[in-house]
């Protein structure tokens, strides 16, 4: 049966009675009252608009007005589909494939790891590790105040579950990939939870592509728990057809003497949010942001970023770059809250832009709260061109102008880049970057 | 060589250049001296092809070939190399890629095959070694951390790589101690032969002393005033420009 979600909330509403007769959760009580809660909130707050301060710059019309299908109507032939472009060559890694939100056991490579680290799709974890879920689901997500966080609690069935335990290090990164087939719009409700226990490690990398140029509404939303003395590395890899609604949110809470590394690439879709929002909640924390988005055409890539201190002595750097070509238009909200106890907060925020035309267009916002007394936060944005005497540089050598151009361009994306410890996914975003180039037509190859 | 005519150059609305006339044959080293202002950057960057400098009336040409038609990189390719006065840092592009790049684009315009890995790097290592660069450059990024000095052997560095047929060096000397100088001097010596030639644009006599020019220009407020041997260049070190100014006075 389809379900199909038309352009006002009550069609949600009543899309999501259907899909919940269609009984594809494995469900706990809490997660049962939660979505009834979630699918509730989601029609009293309904879609933002452009009036809301925080959706100023983006407006999610496009996505309103559009009619979504719950379900693929041509189911995908797995056999027909080729990972290769989207394995990431010498990383040692689990992989986690979703197709159309389903999970696929036969294109995913899940290694053995100790028993107790978990690495499944969640909606098997429903009910074998619910005792696990439930101390952490839902402890991140703000489905009260943020429409499309509610929507995805409601609607979601599946998505990635990592669990470290306490004193463990994942060696091997947990590359989860999905991929959207279809030749039709859907909405996808992409939902993970990774949980880090204390003095643990780990490397997620949230990896989104698409087979098609098609238009679809994607909304992932992810909980990320770091315990105690431990190190999160997670990555979002956004790829998805140029056609495509996007809408990311990253909930992260961190606790004390945690690492979080986090670097977002944003390459494809049409209108793409990605949030992205740590919640320093123990003494001591370093979050690291780093975030790259290359609009080109007509896309539209906002980049909400509210990082909040809650506690002292705690160290957060975020870094955004962009390169904007064409149409296209970019956002960044960089949003630094820094709560009465946080003292000693260190908070250092950069957002840089290149626009290629002069059509492109970026919205810079920076957003400094500050409620204790003794703390360091700096911000700065910068929006230009390429620097006229490196080019000049470049061509005085014999570089033609185009390569030359692409040259620098790619010399400003790898300020993020070069952050990425892991460098097999280092090489592979270069690559990713270096095909960007080429697909806009700027130079035929970097030799 | 390079014949330049009666060129005038402004940049913004000011005209820099007044018409300067010039010719270099093959194998020659020409100083041109100047006080400041008086436009010797404004010829150098002219003959790079800087687009903010435009020029109104006159010719160049190089090999026969009208340069003002040319971009920058063809210029480059066609043979004309730049050492620059502040050779700008550019974060994120390493040294040796720059340099293959330069190399191969040259090749490549000549009709040759690109030079291969290994060899690129044996002919660069050994001429790092002779201007004292360390082998650590290569990976860095251009010019990123260098100190003025550094900059100045990375420039003569890549003349030496990319073995032009017009060198220009752009007050190469400015700021270089007595070592740095001796190094950059020698470096710049090696390559003088019969079908190179040099245009170095100085503002202190001091370099000259170890490249000895075959003719010496002094460039004041956008002419060249007066043309000589290496003797003029000692001539100014004594009286200064201001004295050469005198002379041209009284002469008129």
């Amino acid at each position: 049966m389809q379900i199909i979600l038309k352009d006002n909330v009550d069609s949600y509403l009543e899309g999501y009675k259907q899909f919940k007769k269609l009984g594809n959760i494995n469900s706990t009580e809490l997660i049962n009252s939660t979505k009834e809660d979630a699918i509730d909130n989601f029609v009293k707050l309904g879609f933002p608009t452009i009036k809301d301060e925080d959706w100023r710059f983006t407006n999610i019309l496009p996505i309103v007005k559009s009619k979504f299908n719950l379900q693929s109507e041509k189911p995908v032939d797995i056999g027909k589909i080729d990972l290769n472009k989207y394995i990431i060559p010498e990383l040692n890694s689990h992989l986690m494939v979703f197709v159309d939100g389903i999970f696929s056991k036969e294109l995913s490579n899940i290694k053995t790891t100790d028993s107790n680290v978990k690495i499944k799709p969640i909606s098997e974890s429903l009910s074998d590790d619910s005792n696990v879920i439930d101390q952490y689901i839902f402890k991140c997500a703000d489905i009260e105040t943020e429409a499309f966080t509610a929507l995805n609690t409601a609607y979601f069935f599946d998505g990635a579950f990592v669990y470290v335990p306490k004193n463990t290090v994942l060696e091997e990164a947990v590359h989860i990939l999905y991929i959207s087939s279809n030749s039709n719009s859907c909405m996808y409700s992409p939902r993970n939870l990774i949980v880090v226990e204390d003095s643990s490690e780990a490397k997620v990398i949230e990896h989104h592509v698409s087979l098609e140029d098609s238009n679809y509404f994607s909304n992932t939303v992810s909980e990320v728990m770091i315990g105690e003395n431990s190190t999160l590395d997670h990555y979002f890899i956004e790829q998805e057809s140029k056609k495509a609604f996007s809408i990311s949110t990253l909930e992260i809470k961190q606790g004390r003497n945690s690492n979080l590394n986090s670097h977002s690439i944003l390459l494809g879709g049409l209108i793409v949010r990605n949030n992205i929002h740590p919640v320093l909640s123990g003494e001591g924390c370093n979050s690291t942001i780093n975030g790259l988005y290359m609009p080109a055409g007509r896309q539209h890539m906002d980049n909400f970023m509210k990082i909040e201190h809650v506690s002292p002595h705690c160290d957060s750097r975020q870094l955004y770059n962009g390169i904007l070509a064409d149409k296209s238009r970019g956002v960044f909200h960089g949003r630094i809250i820094v709560h009465k106890d946080a003292q000693k907060t260190d908070a250092k925020q950069t957002n840089r832009n290149l626009l290629l035309s002069d059509s492109a267009k970026i919205d810079t916002k920076p957003q400094l709260e500050i409620y204790a007394d003794d703390v360091k936060c700096t911000h700065g944005a910068t929006i230009g061109q390429l620097d006229k005497d490196s080019l000049f540089y470049l061509r005085s050598r014999g570089v033609e102008q185009p390569l030359a151009k692409a040259i620098l361009l790619r010399a400003f994306a790898s300020q993020s880049i070069e952050t990425i410890r892991d460098l097999p996914i280092r090489n592979y975003v270069e690559k990713l970057v270096n095909n960007w180039f080429i697909e806009i037509g700027m130079i035929e190859d970097f030799n | 060589m390079l014949e330049i005519k009666d060129l005038h150059v402004k940049i913004e609305d000011k005209e820099i250049l007044k018409g300067v006339t010039l010719t270099i044959n093959p194998g020659e080293v020409h100083s041109i001296m100047g006080p400041n202002g008086s436009g010797k950057s404004t010829l150098s960057q002219v003959l790079a092809g800087r687009e903010s400098y435009k020029v109104t009336s006159g010719s160049i040409t190089f090999k026969g070939k009208n340069l003002l038609e040319l971009a920058p990189e063809q210029r480059a390719c066609e043979g004309i190399f730049m050492a620059f006065q502040y050779p700008v840092e550019i974060p994120g592009v390493a040294n040796t890629y720059l340099l293959r790049e330069a190399l191969n684009s040259r090749r490549k315009y000549q009709g040759l095959e690109p030079l291969k890995h290994v060899e690129f790097i044996k002919t660069v290592k050994e001429k790092m070694k002779n201007l004292k660069i360390d082998e650590s450059m290569l990976n860095r990024s251009v010019n990123e951390g260098f100190s003025g000095g550094e900059k100045k052997r990375n420039e003569i560095f890549q003349m030496q790589v990319l073995e032009p047929e017009l060198c220009i060096l752009d007050e190469t000397d400015s700021g270089l101690d007595i070592d740095a100088l001796q190094v950059v001097a020698d470096g710049i010596n090696s390559m003088r032969n019969s079908k190179r030639s040099f245009i170095i644009i100085t503002h202190y006599q001091r370099l000259l002393n170890y490249v000895v020019p075959d003719y010496v220009h002094v460039l004041i407020d956008g002419k060249i005033e007066k043309s000589g041997n290496k003797e003029l260049a000692l001539e100014l070190e004594e009286k200064g420009y201001a004295g050469i100014g005198e002379q041209l006075q009284t002469a008129s």
